[in-house]
């Protein structure tokens, strides 16, 4: 039986990235993975890569540049006649991305002497995993560590049963090799949100019914409430407080029941995406008899530094409590390596950003205004918005506005809230900001480059101080 | 023409040094005996000065790098003029002077430009505030706090506690973060640790204790103390009857004064004592010379000069070398009893601690009497047991009664 120190059950942003570090750490390392990509043949990276954050943005892209041929380049003074979208192309050239970050994940995992099994991985005790080989064959593997990596799937609701053809899931919504004339959506949550701006450019008539009465709730919602503005300007028709209560697929497509306000409601959709979340997965993770404790939410217990109740096992990433961001399985993937290997990691989630990839996008980091409410902390606020910057109007994209909120005593940043376009980029300064404690008044004090969208972080820091210059 | 800048030649038991901090950058000009460099070795910091007038033209190691005796530093342009890189000669020196003033309390190299505003426009010194952020970095919110804690009228109740943000050593209250601050070990803290490491596993050490009536001696101090101080120019301490009582128990008892090398013991027939002084990066040992022959005066007035020197770090490798035996006062710090460490290759050493009136029974009565305690730490592999009770003995009755020292019994 093989023997080696650390054995990851699991081959996403969480795992792979542990297996990494452990292999950088002169660990022995294996890895179990069981994605198969559509060619068969073994796809690490997990739903990130696969069904999630790659493809996702892939089509975000590709459909942003088709969305600007027409609303975005005549301002510029270019007119296309006879534009087109090609949207085997499209999938195509996203599959192709998808691959080619397996394989890059494949030769990570080789160059740092870890060994990759195909298959599902199944803890039993002593801390062994059972691999049951696609394509055949059983293999165990003894470890003196273990990392459960094993992410998580798609919730389920009774009242929509996905079919896989007409009422999908988000990896089903990401593969349509048609654009639906009428697309509904069950969530906007930032799947439902994001799935929905992609088919929307590309020609997609798109509902998004969401159960909650608030859009973003855990969003900043000055913030979600110009998002949305914004949002259903692009033609997304966003309905909240709307439950779907059955969802069948016909011959001509589905047919959807849901309660809003004003009582039962009917929509006739080509096809329903179901996007109202994702929850731990543990199908099939351990050995019957064998005690993994679990939460109240299905996912596996851990204490603050991934410890389960099994001794020298670990889990990390989507299948434990926290954000479900692969950001955050990543650097609970390092720490957890770096404490197998004895030196003295810790693991912070206090400071994780979030980002919507619509566009404009949407990011934060750190606490709402809600948030310092209910919590009773005394704060000042400084938000700048997009149109007063040079750089937005040179692109011709003024949607937007960046928001600091700092400690009314202390001046330290309790959070950032950012929405307009390259907020995915922008927010890190604000990320690295927090983990310094920066003060509002210390960005202030920062040079920002010129002309930058950047520089809207900037004149919101003036702008707590009630000094911006630019506005 | 072009002139070396060398480190100076170091002492035999000095291996090398490191470059500490570079006071001129290249381009800067340089005045003849202007120090341009501080070197760190394992007992002294050295100052370089420039040999020549002229201008700093080529820097060959840098702050933190580590070089021999006589190996050359950097050279001077004799015949060029400083170029306009005054400014920019900053970048030899490193961090801008405001910042350099805050590090070493907050454990990083530069401020945050909200901290470089408040330290400025209250002219603070920033390494007297606790740093909570990062790596032990100053927040704005310590600068504030510090404020806060150091305002001229009481006011009204202070929602930060003033005592608490006085203390270095405790973080101010609201934030819950509990950071952790590194430091690397300076050359001359490492080097004691390594010697007094190396002391424990090479000594068999023990320690005997004794305690000392001090009323004699402080009234035969309060009886001549300003006569002393007249006649001599210099305070009348108490050092000097130790150094003394010292000297007594070591001519009568050679083993205490002697070391073991090798396989052999070497006796002195004169008595160099140490006197233990804390400095300010660490605790060194300078050396009175033949003591027996020095007067009360002259150990008083040595010790005092040790003792400004060590405060300013002028302090000579040779000042601090050889000793036959060392005298260290942990009670002007308050300790009452301690067991000191051997420095080697010495073989005993006396712990001087703080005295205190106690009740003692002197002729069948209770009586106050200022008390202290002394120690002796000895090497027992060359010092036994007996002896060292009754060098330690010899000590407590020369101070009991200073006319033994006068008549030599």
């Amino acid at each position: 039986m093989k023997n080696c120190d650390v054995i990851v059950i699991g081959g996403g942003p969480g795992g792979y990235v542990a297996a990494i570090r452990c292999g950088q750490l002169g660990l022995i390392t294996a890895l179990v993975d069981e994605w198969l990509g559509a060619d068969g043949k073994p796809a690490l990276g997990g739903t990130c890569l696969n069904v999630g954050c790659i493809p996702s943005k892939a089509l975000l892209d590709s459909s942003h540049h088709y969305h600007n041929l027409e609303h975005l380049l005549p301002a510029h003074g270019i007119s296309i006649k006879g534009a087109s979208m090609d949207i085997a192309t499209m999938q195509s050239r996203k599959n192709k991305v998808v691959q080619t970050m397996n394989r890059g994940v494949a030769a990570l995992l080789k160059k740092n002497k870890v060994e990759a099994y195909t298959g599902h991985g199944r803890l039993q005790a002593g801390n062994r995993v059972a691999i049951a080989i696609h394509g055949g064959g059983e293999e165990v593997v003894a470890a003196k560590n273990v990392i459960i990596a094993s992410g998580s799937v798609p919730t389920d609701i009774p009242a929509a049963t996905v079919d896989g053809r007409s009422i999908v899931d988000s990896a089903g919504a990401l593969a349509f090799d048609e654009v639906p004339k009428r697309l509904g959506i069950i969530g906007a949550g930032v799947i439902g949100l994001e799935l929905g701006s992609v088919w929307n450019r590309l020609g997609s008539e798109v509902v998004i019914l969401e159960a909650l009465t608030d859009f973003l709730a855990a969003a900043d919602q000055q913030i979600a409430r110009e998002a949305l503005k914004v949002l259903t300007r692009q033609g997304l028709d966003i309905r909240l407080g709307a439950r779907v209560t059955g969802a069948k697929a016909t011959n001509k497509g589905v047919s959807v029941k849901y309660e809003g306000k004003e009582g039962a409601k009917a929509l006739e959709v080509d096809r329903l995406v179901v996007a109202v979340g994702r929850r731990a997965n543990t199908t099939d993770l351990v050995d019957a008899g064998l005690d993994l404790a679990m939460d109240n939410a299905g996912r596996v217990q851990v204490d603050d530094r991934c410890r389960t109740s099994i001794d020298g096992v670990y889990a990390i990433g989507d299948v434990v409590k926290g954000p479900m961001l692969a950001h955050k399985a990543s650097e609970e993937g390092m720490a957890v390596a770096e404490l197998i290997a004895g030196h003295a990691a810790h693991i912070d989630h206090r400071i994780v950003p979030w980002v919507i990839y619509t566009h404009p996008e949407i990011a934060w980091v750190g606490d709402t205004e809600q948030q310092l409410k209910d919590r009773g902390v005394a704060y000042r606020s400084g938000s700048f918005p997009y149109r007063a910057l040079g750089r937005a109007h040179g692109s011709g994209e003024t949607d937007g506005v960046v928001k600091i909120l700092a400690d009314a005593k202390n001046d330290e940043i309790l959070g950032v809230h950012i929405f307009g376009a390259q907020a995915s980029e922008l927010i890190t300064e604000a990320v690295t900001a927090m983990v310094f404690r920066a003060s509002s008044e210390d960005l202030a004090r920062t040079i920002h480059a010129h002309p930058s969208l950047s520089e809207a972080m900037h004149e919101a820091a003036l702008a707590v101080d009630g000094r911006a210059i630019h506005i | 023409m072009l002139v070396d800048v060398k480190v100076p030649v170091l002492a035999e038991s000095i291996p090398d040094a490191t470059l500490l901090d570079w006071k001129k950058g290249p381009g800067e000009a340089v005045a003849r005996d202007e120090i341009i460099l501080e070197l760190e070795t394992d007992k002294v910091v050295l100052e370089v000065p420039a040999p020549q007038a002229g201008v700093l033209s080529e820097v060959l190691k840098n702050t933190g790098d580590i070089a021999l005796s006589e190996e050359v530093l950097a050279r001077i342009d004799t015949e060029a003029a400083a170029t306009a890189t005054a400014k920019g000669g900053d970048g030899g020196a490193q961090a801008v002077p405001a910042a350099q003033a805050a590090d070493e309390a907050a454990g990083s190299d530069t401020l945050s430009p909200a901290v470089q505003r408040l330290v400025a426009e209250h002219d603070l010194d920033a390494s007297a505030i606790t740093g909570t952020g990062k790596g032990g970095r100053l927040i704005k919110d310590d600068v504030l706090a510090y404020l806060d804690a150091h305002k001229p009228s009481p006011a009204a109740p202070a929602a930060k506690m003033p005592a608490t943000a006085a203390k270095p050593a405790t973080p101010p209250a609201p934030s819950g973060a509990r950071g952790e601050r590194r430091e690397s070990m300076s050359r001359l803290r490492m080097r004691i640790a390594e010697r007094l490491v190396e002391a424990q596993h090479t000594a068999a050490i023990l320690t005997t204790f004794n305690e000392v009536d001090m009323q004699p001696v402080m009234a035969l101090r309060k009886r001549y103390k300003e006569q002393f101080e007249k006649t001599h120019g210099v305070r009348l301490g108490f050092m000097s009857f130790f150094a003394k009582a010292a000297v007594q128990a070591l001519e009568r008892f050679p083993a205490v004064n002697a070391y073991i090398e090798g396989n052999e013991i070497v006796y002195h027939d004169y008595q160099d004592i140490g006197v233990a002084v804390g400095s300010p990066r660490g605790l060194v040992v300078p050396v009175l010379r033949n003591v027996a022959q020095m007067s009360f005066a002259d150990i008083e007035a040595a010790i005092a000069e040790f003792g400004a020197k060590a405060g300013d770090g002028t302090l000579t490798v040779e000042e601090m070398s050889g000793g036959t035996f060392t005298i260290s006062n942990g009670g002007v710090f308050g300790s009452m009893l301690s067991t000191p460490i051997l420095n080697p290759p010495q073989s005993a050493i006396l712990g001087m601690h703080k005295t205190q009136e106690r009740p003692v029974v002197v002729d069948g009565e209770i009586v106050v009497r200022p008390m202290m305690y002394l120690a002796l730490s000895y090497d027992h592999r060359i010092v036994d047991g007996r002896e060292a009770v009754l060098f330690l003995v010899t000590i407590k009755e020369a101070i009991e009664d200073p006319a033994r020292l006068l008549l030599g019994v």
